[in-house]
């Protein structure tokens, strides 16, 4: 089983985020970059999937320079081999997806997981963009995944309360949810040595990306603050229930 | 500007979804002809009320194979529409199922896509979109060029303009498009829970965090969610001790909710908890510490044992 871990730099979601002065970008001085907290769920899964049949994971970035850390940390994690597509240019889902994509196709693939969303890119975009570019059945936002033999089964939550469960033939493009096959497992020392010396192969990203940034960038500004609030009165539980049921009905109006 | 929007409704129980109105009423709002497309059983039914919201034309399909999702049929007929129509600008909740169409048809149209957004303005030949990055702590405008563009829209943020029954749509057939044989859905499992509202539309959503102690606590939740009648929801704690499935999860690895009211119980406000709900409408805190962070984002904060304060809350809301 040849599995791609398509992962994703990100600040920790921790960062206090500033904009920077040209409001189209933010600071990057002091941001710790982690890999996504989504994609590590992904990554879990592909190493579980992996111990059980056999076969690689290789996780693939697209990124500039420090990028590679992340893949290095992939590879303490569960990733046997990576693929740095070394790329600086504005952060694009149709971009990064055909990067991705092109890459791929050159890589023995079974099957190829995305996760949720970058927690900074906010999106869920670039996932069913790598499914329709290389032609392969995609399911979004997995929080279960079974192997066997050429196929996949795989569940998820959609609204309404429904449970869906799909038979995929693979290979296949998979978009794991948090917690599909439980939590991450953490780099140990001895693991985070071997990573050292699996490989990190950096290549440069095919195609005409340029052409392909078609959403840009204008402006970046933070949420309106929410108004200062304040605290119901009320000597006992009852009194402060009774006042802030009040307050919810004729002040705020929202019951 | 009388380029056409087209939007991907959603119907349930032969209405279109909440979010689907909120699409409609944004398309209606940015003064251009507005389609809406309706698939599955009950789609022309709910066709009226999309004309109500301000659709000029709906473009349908009832036959029964839509209710069980399959993307590739979905995308193939959509994309009929898109091009037939013509339209400039192609709308889609934010849902699980709209989020995987869009993406596959932007690609396919090597098309842009604003992903999330919560507001589209028209922008001389074409749109900017305003959407939520670095899990809300930050807004972004972007601009989108080449036609069509797509967007997807955050459930629960815009306003539904209120309906206008004197305004119709023409109903016309859509053609259903091919499936893809690779993907086959086995079954639709609906949760003991449905009839209780859904998280991510739900105008109330009460949640409940690591205050409760233990889950055998959290029927004070559901009751509460019941009193208000609105949805449950839960902090990361809740759930990775397994009190409540992830689905219940608000915040940075769960869920993004809105709703116009949100009530926080037990919860102390970790900023992953926070990007997934500051943007509610009303927010109400519940905590028995009084320097607990999520003060800081409450319009009305409450100093109380829980255990206590949310059976009186409950009470009162029957009263
Ligand atoms: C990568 C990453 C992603 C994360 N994603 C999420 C996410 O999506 N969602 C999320 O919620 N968290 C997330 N977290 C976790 C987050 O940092 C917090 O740990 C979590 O939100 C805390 O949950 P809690 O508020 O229920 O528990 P606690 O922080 O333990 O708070 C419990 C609160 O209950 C109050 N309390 C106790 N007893 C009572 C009582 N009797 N009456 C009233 N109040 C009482 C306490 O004062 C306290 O404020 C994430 C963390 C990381 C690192
Ligand atoms: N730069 C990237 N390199 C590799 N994979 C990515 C990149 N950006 C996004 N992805 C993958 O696509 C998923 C969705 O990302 P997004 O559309 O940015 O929210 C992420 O969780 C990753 O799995």
């Amino acid at each position: 089983m040849n599995i791609i871990a398509c992962v994703r730099q990100t600040p920790d979601t921790e960062t206090v985020i500033k904009i920077n002065g040209a409001a189209n970008g933010i600071e990057l001085d002091g941001v710790k970059l982690v890999l996504g907290p989504y994609d590590e769920y992904a990554l879990e899964a592909a190493a579980q999937i992996k111990e059980k049949s056999g076969g690689e994971v290789t996780a693939v970035t697209v990124g500039g320079e420090k990028a590679a850390e992340t893949l290095r940390h992939c590879l303490a994690v569960g990733a046997d081999k990576a693929v740095h597509i070394n790329d600086s240019g504005a952060d694009d889902a149709l971009a990064i997806a055909t990067a991705l994509a092109n890459q791929i196709k050159k890589l023995p693939h079974d099957l190829v997981f995305v996760s949720n969303k970058g927690t900074d890119s906010d999106r869920g975009a670039v996932g069913p963009m790598l499914g329709e570019l290389l032609g392969l059945p995609y399911v979004g936002l997995v929080t279960e995944i079974e192997v066997e033999g050429g196929s996949a089964t795989v569940s998820r939550d959609v609204e309404g309360g429904a449970k869906e469960k799909f038979k995929v033939t693979l290979p296949a493009v998979i978009c794991a949810q948090k917690g599909v096959r439980g939590e991450p497992r953490y780099a140990s020392l001895p693991a985070i040595m071997k990573a050292k010396k699996k490989p990190i192969e950096t290549v440069s990203p095919e195609g005409d990306l340029a052409s392909l940034r078609k959403v840009q960038v204008e402006k970046l500004e933070y949420p309106p603050a929410r108004p200062p609030g304040r605290m119901v009165p009320g000597e006992s539980a009852a009194d402060k229930a009774k006042e802030l049921v009040r307050l919810l009905r004729s002040e705020a109006k929202v019951i | 500007m009388s380029k056409v929007i087209l939007v991907f409704g959603q119907v349930r129980n032969s209405e279109p979804t909440r979010p689907t109105l909120e699409c409609l009423s944004l398309a209606a709002g940015l003064g251009g002809d507005v389609h809406c497309i309706l698939l599955g059983t009950g789609a022309k039914a709910a066709a009226a009320a999309a004309g109500h919201q301000g659709a000029s034309q709906v473009w349908a399909n009832e036959d029964a194979s839509f209710d069980k999702w399959d993307l590739a049929a979905v995308a193939n007929t959509v994309d009929a529409a898109v091009k037939s129509t013509g339209a400039a600008l192609v709308l889609v909740p934010a849902t699980t199922h709209g989020k995987e169409l869009a993406g596959k048809l932007a690609a396919r149209h090597s098309a842009a896509l604003a992903s999330e957004v919560i507001g589209v303005s028209a922008d001389g030949d074409g749109f900017k979109a305003v959407r939520p990055v670095y899990s809300g702590k930050v807004r972004a405008t972007v601009k989108l060029s080449g036609s069509p563009v797509f967007a997807t829209v955050r459930p629960n943020v815009l306003d539904v303009a209120a309906a206008d029954s004197s305004k119709t749509a023409t109903v016309n057939d859509l053609a259903a498009g091919q499936g893809d044989s690779r993907i086959q859905l086995v079954s639709v499992e609906t949760k003991g829970d449905t009839g209780a509202v859904d998280l991510s539309e739900a105008r109330v959503v009460v949640a409940g965090g690591r205050g409760l102690k233990g889950p055998e606590n959290f029927h004070l939740i559901d009751g509460l969610a019941t009193a208000f009648n609105g949805a449950v929801g839960a902090s990361r704690m809740v759930v990775d001790a397994g009190w409540k499935e992830h689905r219940y999860q608000v915040g940075q690895t769960g869920k993004v909710v809105t709703p116009e009211l949100y009530v926080a119980v037990g919860i102390s406000g970790a900023i992953q908890h926070l990007v997934g709900m500051q943007n509610s409408g009303c927010i109400v805190a519940i905590n028995n510490n009084p320097e607990a962070p999520i003060f800081k984002v409450a319009d009305y904060g409450v100093v109380a044992d829980l255990f206590e304060f949310v059976p009186k809350l409950a009470e009162e809301l029957k009263a």
